[in-house]
């Protein structure tokens, strides 16, 4: 079948803004984005600019903005989304050029909630033993694959850049909620901050765009009520 | 941004959430200047009372109503929320819980404030 496929295109030397570009392509229902997106470097246009490393669904490289609304080149198919295409870059993100944008900001912020196991405890002999529902606190969470689809898609990012987002708290709650950690209450601290928590205004864009389905706002507010039970 | 991206009825509940608090906001600053007006300057005062009689006045009260109940009960689902994070699974059905609501409760009320305008 036909595809018609408009692409944002931005070139920092070349182009002042961001302008679209359409490419008319021939693609099978089960045909991914990236498919596409390979399509269209390897065929009419090679300056073509975007990441991507596994091309399935685990890595988080190719997240993208695609027919409006945030998800990743190597999982959506054509069937699902049909024949008209748009993909743009992920919103509330510099640019870098075409399909790639800066994400220093966005890792930075990541890193600032330790998302690390910190025990200072001497250590065992065996591996540190959870039960299953200790384990179980937590899972969803462990999900994240730092793809940034749902930080770049969430307004209250977009109206303050500084606000942590969505999937460093994500990263937060995996080891608050970890039995096994001792720096919850210091992570606690860190999201109690203006541009923390209360951010959220359960908008669920960030929901809606995780490619692996983590329940990410309440995770945002599992880790509010954290906040409220430890200052009271 | 906020009309490129596509969202869901999160976004459409938070939406509405802002322009209906938004609306209140400017109809309480309309609000303080007419209640100021009783003492300041009465006749003017009963002038705006009966714009707010006319038509055009209640179908204003009308919207105004609409937007405080949705603020309201959007507000009640957000906190339901807030309390029981577990319910949001569920945020699409306690969003539309919050319409049936809203028109039980809305078109009833609205056609309290309309009726006068029309003799009835």
């Amino acid at each position: 079948m036909k595809v018609d496929l408009r692409i944002l295109r931005f070139d920092p030397e070349r182009d002042g803004t961001p302008h679209w570009e359409s490419y008319e392509l021939e693609a099978g229902p089960m045909d991914r984005v990236l498919d596409l997106l390979h399509a269209v470097k390897n065929g009419p246009d090679g300056t073509l600019t975007f990441r991507r490393s596994c091309g399935h669904g685990i890595c988080g490289s190719d997240a993208m903005m695609i027919n409006g609304r945030n998800r990743l080149a190597c999982k959506a198919r054509v069937d699902q989304i049909g024949r008209r295409i748009s993909v743009a870059p992920l919103p509330g993100l510099p640019v870098v050029k075409d399909l790639v944008v800066d994400m220093d900001g966005f890792f930075a912020k990541y890193r600032g909630v330790r998302p690390f196991l910190i025990n200072e405890a001497e250590e065992p002999e065996r591996e540190r033993r959870q039960s299953p529902e200790q384990r179980a606190r937590y899972d969803d969470t462990t999900k994240c694959i730092l793809c940034g689809a749902c930080t770049s898609s969430c307004p209250s990012f977009w109206a303050n850049p500084g606000y942590v987002g969505p999937a460093a708290i994500v990263n937060a709650h995996r080891f608050i909620f970890d039995s096994r950690d001792e720096a919850g209450d210091e992570r606690l601290e860190i999201l109690s901050d203006k541009d923390g928590v209360w951010r959220c205004r359960t908008i669920f864009n960030c929901v809606d765009a995780c490619p692996r389905g983590i329940n990410i706002t309440r995770a945002i507010l599992e880790v509010s009520s954290a906040i409220v039970e430890r200052v009271s | 941004m906020l009309l490129r991206y596509r969202g869901s009825e999160g976004m459409l509940a938070w939406a509405f959430h802002r322009i209906s608090g938004v609306a209140i906001w400017l109809f309480v600053v309309v609000h303080v200047v007419d209640i100021y007006l009783v003492g300041g300057d009465p006749k003017a005062y009963d002038t705006i009372l009966k714009v707010y009689a006319s038509l055009p006045g209640r179908i204003g009260e009308t919207l105004l109503g609409a937007a405080l109940l949705y603020h309201a009960l959007n507000g009640l689902r957000i906190i339901t929320m807030d309390f029981w994070p577990a319910l949001t699974v569920y945020h699409r059905q306690l969003w539309y819980a919050s319409w049936i609501v809203f028109l039980a409760v809305g078109l009833p009320g609205a056609f309290l404030i309309l009726k006068p305008a029309f003799g009835l």
